[in-house]
């Protein structure tokens, strides 16, 4: 298997890796970085579970080569807090009590953050369709979809 | 027995919506799963070959071209290892020895240093089969004419409450006979009778079974895996290998869902026997996701025949019920969700008359674990069913025959014994008054029409009689407090309802209460298993008993070093207080050191461990030709949902417009989890009524991917969904409180059949309630051309 170097910013950082060519996005966070924040659910791309954001756009992670990833900027869950200090989607989140395994959780704030950065004031409908790709099994999406709301008003 | 009634007083914070205690690591993406934990670079990967068959002998297995792979560092098969698994009936090797019997069965199972070189292993043993004819219907599966699945069946090691019967393939077979219901049957002024078909489905957690084993050069086996049940696996595992308990650790680090696929031992068997072979290596089994959907546990399925009674005035004289449970090809587990729907088999309902056969039926489909119900859903799913039918047949609302019919306090149960205080009638009235019935809305456009439709339940915790329950609670030396318990927390959020429980017993903040874990059989305390909706309930008592030990200790010391009566001590906002002298003095200035004597002669005291267990010590065995006994069950959480919806004509969709559910939950400790368990469990019925089954052709499951078995998203979720906490207290439950984790999805599936008849006045089989069978089932009624 070829190994390719690439580089790419990480939650702002900074970061290269060697990775063989058939190695996802997702695997190479997990298993190369450390950041094991973002889950594995399916690695076929149909649970969401693995969502990252990559320049800007919610992306499952499990779908994409880490080397297509070259000179690009990725957001992972660990990356919404910014030095312990909570991003409004993770607080609205707790309060509205839509987390409660937390499998899915990484991937659905990823998925609203991105959401919300392009539409700040997203209605229940848009909500829903940005985050149809986010199966839950938990929570029946009430509270998460409230938290996305609360978030749109905080910011 | 050391039940802890405490319902005089409620003090905070029982009854508040504290936030979960795990809320930060889980939405900063720092909670470890079983997936995340890191094993450095000695980890193996585990990969299992499956049967590719339903039923067939093995002739022969050649390991020896996946032995000679480099790489590779164990492959096993059934030959090593003898000894039988199963927490009710032992029908199970950890690999399969002589006969496969469901595609999936694992056959043999390879650890080898990289994934890719363990895939490539398992391609490399060849299996000889000899294929047999498979059972894939219960109800053919339970006939004299069904080829056997397990021939052995009698010689399988079997819990007394169990009856398999020999020479079959019946595992279990539980029998009511109550009254008398050929006589009642010419009383009647109206009869109906039904069959349903209930599909398999699965439990889909968003996070796959994972296990990761090691057994080190004693021989001690450590096991870190997504579990619902570290204390059950222990035990099983250890039994299977023929080692000791005490020398079988599991860990359970955070779990994402688990609705009953990860109770008992499923997977983790077979990550710790490869790990034997290979001393000294951690050895990491992860599910695929098509994995998941058919080697790990599935729901069973059911076909159940119906005849129910009433007089003129609707009153419910007789019910004859036969229900054949699809167990799949091991029902070590299942056979006790045949026996939970025998003593269940009225329904909410009184009923003098019952005569109930429920079959456990192996067939070669995949195994049928406990699943949320657990065997309730499957059940109510008809029954609720025909009882609406009932209603239409004697002309009586159907909201009302539930009125007249539903359990009340004094009740007597379809077991003979009698039910306790509830609140069932009230939840009745809850979701009927919450989604208006009686009144009939205008459709939203002119193909579409609208329809409203209710449901009620009952479960008890299925359970062996005496599943218990332990706990301990020690404070640190700032005062802070530290609660073991041997549960787990499933998303469900029993960490942060005993959190509350502890610090409401001790007279401490609830911010100053942690919880130990991850759940760690070498150092919590024992927990029978996190299923049942038991846990607020028994761990609950076993952690308020350890909390009122503690402060026991805690006060005794305080009042001899002041020369006081404990009675006129109390422990508020972590600090000791006497209403006599008005004394004070913190927890953290006594809890670790003790107290100094008086004069300078020495210490009492020490540190403060507070231990506590529950075990109920009151349920009867029931007689195994008429399940009739004095005690069958611990109590019955009941319920009620109801639905509004609207059918499109044009292409015989289903929206869900509103829902309402109403539990009595004794007392909710933690009253936006226990709405948050309402929500989550209407959409996981509302998923299983609308979408989800296994699409079994021959054995084989044909949707075994998110895109082919489809579960609720976000768009199938409705916006108004409410939920009513109605409280008729537990006499032997924490501040009166019961379970409500799996209860929310049992009324669901039957709310929406009666929802939809009520739209279009079309009844189907069983679910799933597709767009396409409903507009099949409109041509044929002739409602749509």
């Amino acid at each position: 298997m070829a190994y390719h170097k690439i580089t790419l910013t990480i939650n702002g950082e900074p970061e290269q890796v060697d990775v063989p060519s058939n190695m996802t996005l997702l695997k190479m966070l997990r298993e190369r970085l450390g950041k094991t924040g973002t889950k594995n659910g399916c690695a076929a791309g149909e649970c969401g579970a693995c969502t990252v954001m990559v320049n800007g756009e919610p992306v499952n992670s499990c779908m994409i080569l880490a080397v297509e990833c070259d000179g690009s900027e990725i957001v992972t869950v660990e990356g919404l807090s910014d030095h312990g200090s909570l991003a409004p989607i993770q607080e609205a989140i707790m309060e509205s009590g839509g987390v409660q395994c937390g499998f899915c959780t990484p991937g659905i704030l990823i998925a609203s953050q991105a959401l919300l950065n392009r539409n700040p004031n997203p209605s229940e409908a848009e909500i829903r369709e940005a985050l149809v790709g986010n199966l839950c099994r938990c929570t029946g999406y009430v509270r998460i979809i409230e938290a996305v709301q609360a978030a749109a008003q905080m910011v | 027995m050391t039940t802890t009634v405490v319902h005089e007083r409620i003090p905070e914070p029982i009854g508040e919506s504290k936030p979960r205690l795990d809320n930060r690591k889980k939405v900063t993406g720092a909670a470890t799963y079983a997936d995340d934990m890191q094993f450095g670079s000695g980890l193996l990967y585990a990969r299992i070959l499956h049967s590719p068959h339903p039923h067939a002998l093995i002739k022969s297995i050649n390991i020896s071209r996946a032995k000679a792979l480099p790489g590779v560092k164990a492959v096993v098969t059934g030959e090593d290892f003898p000894g039988f698994i199963g927490l009710y009936l032992q029908d199970r090797h950890i690999f399969c020895r002589d006969r496969v019997r469901y595609v999936g069965d694992p056959v043999a199972g390879v650890a080898a240093t990289s994934e890719e070189i363990a895939v490539k292993a398992v391609n490399l043993i060849e299996v000889e089969y000899e294929v047999l004819e498979p059972v894939v219907n219960p109800e053919f599966g339970a006939s004299p004419d069904a080829p056997l699945v397990h021939p052995q069946l009698s010689e399988y090691k079997v819990v007394p409450f169990i009856l398999p019967q020999a020479g079959t393939n019946i595992s279990n077979l539980f029998k009511v006979r109550k009254g008398d219901v050929g006589a009642a049957w010419e009383k009647c002024a109206a009869i109906v009778e039904r069959k349903y078909r209930i599909p398999h489905i699965q439990h889909v957690p968003i996070e796959p079974h994972v296990a990761i084993a090691q057994v080190d050069e004693t021989g001690e086996v450590t096991l870190w895996g997504s579990s619902q049940s570290p204390f059950a696996q222990r035990n099983l595992i250890a039994q299977a290998l023929g080692i000791s308990q005490s020398d079988m650790r599991v860990v359970a680090p955070y779990v994402g869902g688990g609705f009953g696929s990860k109770a008992g031992v499923s997977m983790e068997a077979l990550a710790v026997a490869i790990a034997t072979k290979v001393r000294g290596r951690p050895v990491k089994l992860r599910l695929t996701r098509e994995e998941e959907f058919y080697t790990a546990f599935v729901r069973q399925e059911l076909i159940s025949y119906f005849k129910m009674g009433c007089d003129k005035n609707g009153k419910i004289l007789a019910m004859e019920n036969r229900f054949y449970w699809g167990g799949g090809a091991y029902t070590e587990y299942g056979v006790n969700v045949t026996r939970a729907a025998g003593y269940s088999s009225t329904g909410p309902y009184e009923v003098p008359n019952v005569k109930t056969d429920s079959y456990c039926v192996y067939t070669n489909h995949p195994v049928g674990g406990p699943m949320r119900g657990f065997g309730m859903p499957e059940m109510h799913t008809g029954l609720e069913q025909c009882i609406d039918d009932l209603a239409h047949e004697i002309g009586i609302d159907p909201v009302e025959i539930r009125r007249r019919n539903c359990i009340r306090e004094g009740s007597i149960l379809v077991t003979g014994s009698k039910m306790h205080p509830t609140g069932l009638p009230q939840c009745i009235e809850e979701t009927a008054k919450a989604i208006q019935w009686g009144q009939k809305a205008s459709p939203s456009a002119p193909n579409k029409r609208r329809g409203k439709g209710t449901a009620i339940m009952w479960k008890a915790p299925a359970m062996p009689p005496n599943a218990g329950s332990s706990a301990w609670v020690e404070l640190a030396e700032d005062g802070t407090v530290t609660v073991g318990l041997g549960g787990q927390d499933l998303g469900q959020g029993t960490f942060t309802v005993c959190a509350q429980m502890a610090a409401a017993a001790l007279g401490v903040p609830y911010e100053s209460v942690r919880i130990a874990t991850p759940v760690d059989t070498r150092f919590s305390p024992y927990e029978w298993q996190t299923v049942a909706s038991r846990l607020t309930w028994s761990m609950g008592n076993a952690v308020v008993s350890a909390a009122q030990d503690a402060r026991r200790q805690i006060l005794d010391l305080v009042s001899e070093a002041w020369g006081e009566d404990p009675e006129d001590l109390d422990i508020r906002n972590g600090v000791v207080v006497s209403y006599k002298s008005e004394q004070e003095i913190p927890l953290k200035d006594m809890v670790i050191y003790g107290l100094p004597k008086p004069n300078d002669s020495g210490w009492m005291g020490g540190p403060i461990r507070g231990r506590g267990k529950f075990m109920p010590t009151y349920v009867t065995s029931l007689d195994p030709e008429t399940g009739q006994g004095e005690r069958a069950v611990v109590h019955y959480t009941t319920g009620s949902q109801s639905v509004e919806l609207e059918v499109d004509l044009d292409t015989g969709q289903v929206e869900i417009l509103r829902g309402a559910s109403s539990f009595d939950v004794g007392k909710a400790i933690n009253p936006e989890m226990v709405k948050a368990q309402m929500e989550g469990g209407f959409v996981q019925g509302l998923s299983s009524a609308l979408f989800e089954e296994m699409k079994m052709v021959d054995g084989y499951m044909q949707n075994p991917s998110f895109v082919d078995y489809r579960i609720a998203t976000t768009t199938d979720a409705p916006s108004d969904l409410q939920s009513v906490i109605v409280e008729v207290p537990q006499d032997d439950g924490p501040w009166g409180a019961r379970g409500i984790g799996e209860h929310s999805m049992v009324a669901t599936a039957a709310a929406i059949a009666n929802a939809i008849f009520d739209a279009v006045g079309i009844r189907m089989e069983g679910p799933p309630f597709s767009a396409e069978k409903i507009y099949l089932a409109m041509l044929d009624a002739g409602i749509v051309e």
